[in-house]
């Protein structure tokens, strides 16, 4: 069944293209002109949650509405995310998550790299999920640079991962699951699910932000991860 | 023309430049691309209209982007892996099923 499906498609005859080309620009025209004749809203949005943030537990008015006012998307995202994590998962695999390899295969100049980077990459991302709370920055940002870290150990190939692991699917299911956890625990108080009580706002945000980094972390890693596997199987065959 | 109107119009024409090339592109990976594109100038165009005139910008944009640029990662991962999947299952021959 596979064999019939091909990556090319037939590029089409040059009038179609632009004949498809032109009804391009026409739709593109079309948008423009009704962008700039629509009226400029009020902008009531930025007032309600500026008048809102003494409730919300941060003060950067972005976490505010990511993580209080409209934590309901933050947590479908997290949930597409692992979702996503779940559909490309590899071939169940028993034992820790990482794994040495052997220091013949190292590349010396990337395992340099790494001694340096990767512990640099782990504390800006601390700080980040810290400074969300005042300034731009929170989880998804520092879920990023551990990914980012990650992947420069798996380039170097001095550490194996094993996304399969009983580990990694603890700390996969750990950000959704915390969420989830805290959403459902403040309806029990205060009876609307992601209400946070105000007093205690500023804590569940915290920790809702750091599950969510180690989760978004691993699951952005375990992206770049399951791709470069399954193309190095490819051409080994 | 304001800075956000000049913002938004590049936008736009950033998402008519992805459209044209996935309809257009030869190849999958290329049409993944595009959409790519086509998302970043929805991007561009939410937070160039998140400017207000006097003060600090309208913060609901810019976490709808945020959780934007993220879904758009993810749908561009599973993108990935299903054409690596294909080419690995198409070469080998055989059927899993």
């Amino acid at each position: 069944m596979f064999r019939d499906i091909s990556l090319y498609s037939t590029k089409p005859h040059p009038v179609a293209r632009a004949f498809f080309g032109l009804a391009t620009l026409a739709m593109t025209s079309v948008l423009i002109a009704v962008f700039l004749t629509t009226e400029q809203a009020e902008p009531t949005l930025r007032s309600m949650v500026q008048g809102a943030m003494s409730t919300s537990g941060v003060e950067n008015p972005v976490t505010a509405v990511l993580l209080n006012f409209r934590g309901y998307d933050t947590l479908l995202e997290v949930a597409v995310l692992m979702i996503v994590a779940t559909a490309m998962l590899p071939p169940a695999a028993p034992g820790p998550i990482t794994r040495s390899l052997p220091a013949m295969t190292v590349d010396p100049m990337l395992a340099g790299i790494v001694r340096w980077l990767v512990p640099m990459a782990i504390i800006t991302s601390g700080y980040l999920l810290w400074i969300g709370a005042f300034s731009p920055g929170g989880a998804f940002q520092a879920g990023s640079i551990l990914a980012a870290a990650g992947i420069l150990m798996l380039v170097a190939g001095h550490h194996e991962f094993s996304f399969n692991s009983i580990g990694a699917r603890a700390l996969l299911v750990l950000g959704l699951g915390t969420f989830l956890l805290v959403a459902i625990g403040v309806a029990m108080a205060t009876g609307v699910m992601l209400q946070y009580p105000i007093a205690r706002a500023a804590a569940l945000i915290l920790v809702i932000e750091s599950a969510a980094t180690i989760s978004i972390g691993l699951s952005l890693l375990m992206f770049y991860g399951s791709v470069a596997r399954l193309t190095v199987a490819r051409s080994e065959r | 023309m304001t800075q956000a109107l000049i913002y938004s119009t590049g936008g736009l024409i950033v998402f008519g430049i992805g459209f044209y090339g996935v309809v257009i592109a030869a190849h999958i990976l290329q049409k993944v691309l595009a959409v790519n594109v086509m998302s970043i100038g929805v991007f561009l165009v939410l937070m160039a209209t998140a400017r207000l005139p006097e003060g600090p910008p309208d913060p609901v944009p810019h976490a709808m982007v945020l959780t934007g640029i993220v879904v758009a990662v993810a749908a561009s991962a599973i993108a990935l892996w299903l054409i690596c999947r294909i080419q690995v299952l198409g070469n080998t021959g055989d059927d899993p099923h």
